[in-house]
């Protein structure tokens, strides 16, 4: 299907839980990152949780989801779960050594995140595998 | 009324266009239809998925070119 992300071929969708919590703040700017370099679609949490059908549909035909969580209430995950999404993968920071409360959000600390994720999706979610 | 579609150019995303144009104008609908197509501009809507579709600033549709009476709806604001 070429390298175009239309439909959802081989495209990952990215759900930090965006939390308010610094950890919550990393989760965001990573998918943000990623997003921007073609590693995924950062998509909204905020909007599963309204129950926006475009967005779940979508989200059922994406190769996979991603849910990047702050902390161990897992509030990515569960939102994605509860509304039957099950092609969820999940990363929570505190089980990379970031700690609520203790991990600002800095570069390096961003950068441990986008390390820890791209291993989770196939090869073939590279740069700009994503996008034409 | 503005409708935007969202995608790089794809033949599914210029299929969405086409779909959207013909449904505005067989409903005899006042539009402006925009076609945004630079890839950072389209990460900056938001969308999970292109091809997409943006009414009034709304999402209407992601990843997927909706048959000529869905369109009809969704533009009509009836879905």
């Amino acid at each position: 299907m070429g390298t175009c992300g239309c439909g959802g071929d081989n495209l990952y969708l990215l759900f930090p839980c965006s939390g308010a919590a610094d950890t919550g703040e990393i989760t965001d700017q990573a998918a943000r990152s990623m997003s921007r370099c073609g590693l995924g679609r950062m998509s909204c949490l905020a909007l599963v949780g309204s129950d926006n059908q475009p967005l779940l549909d979508a989200a059922r035909r994406a190769t996979g989801l991603l849910a990047i969580d702050g902390c161990p209430e897992d509030c990515a995950r569960k939102t994605l779960e509860s509304h039957g999404l099950t092609n969820v993968l999940h990363l929570r920071l505190s089980d990379i050594g970031l700690a609520k409360g203790k991990s600002p959000a800095t570069k390096e600390n961003i950068e441990k995140v986008v390390c820890a994720a791209l291993p989770m999706m196939p090869a073939g979610c590279g740069p700009n595998t994503a996008f034409a | 009324m503005k409708i935007e579609v969202l995608g790089t150019g794809c033949p599914k995303c210029k299929k969405l266009a086409d779909t959207a144009e013909a449904a505005a104008k067989a409903a005899g609908l006042e539009f402006e239809l925009k076609k945004v197509t630079d890839i950072q501009e389209i990460i900056g809507y938001g969308v999970a998925m292109t091809p997409a579709l943006v009414v009034d600033g709304v999402v209407k549709v992601m990843g997927r070119v909706p048959n000529a009476d869905e369109m009809a709806k969704l533009l009509k604001g009836e879905k």
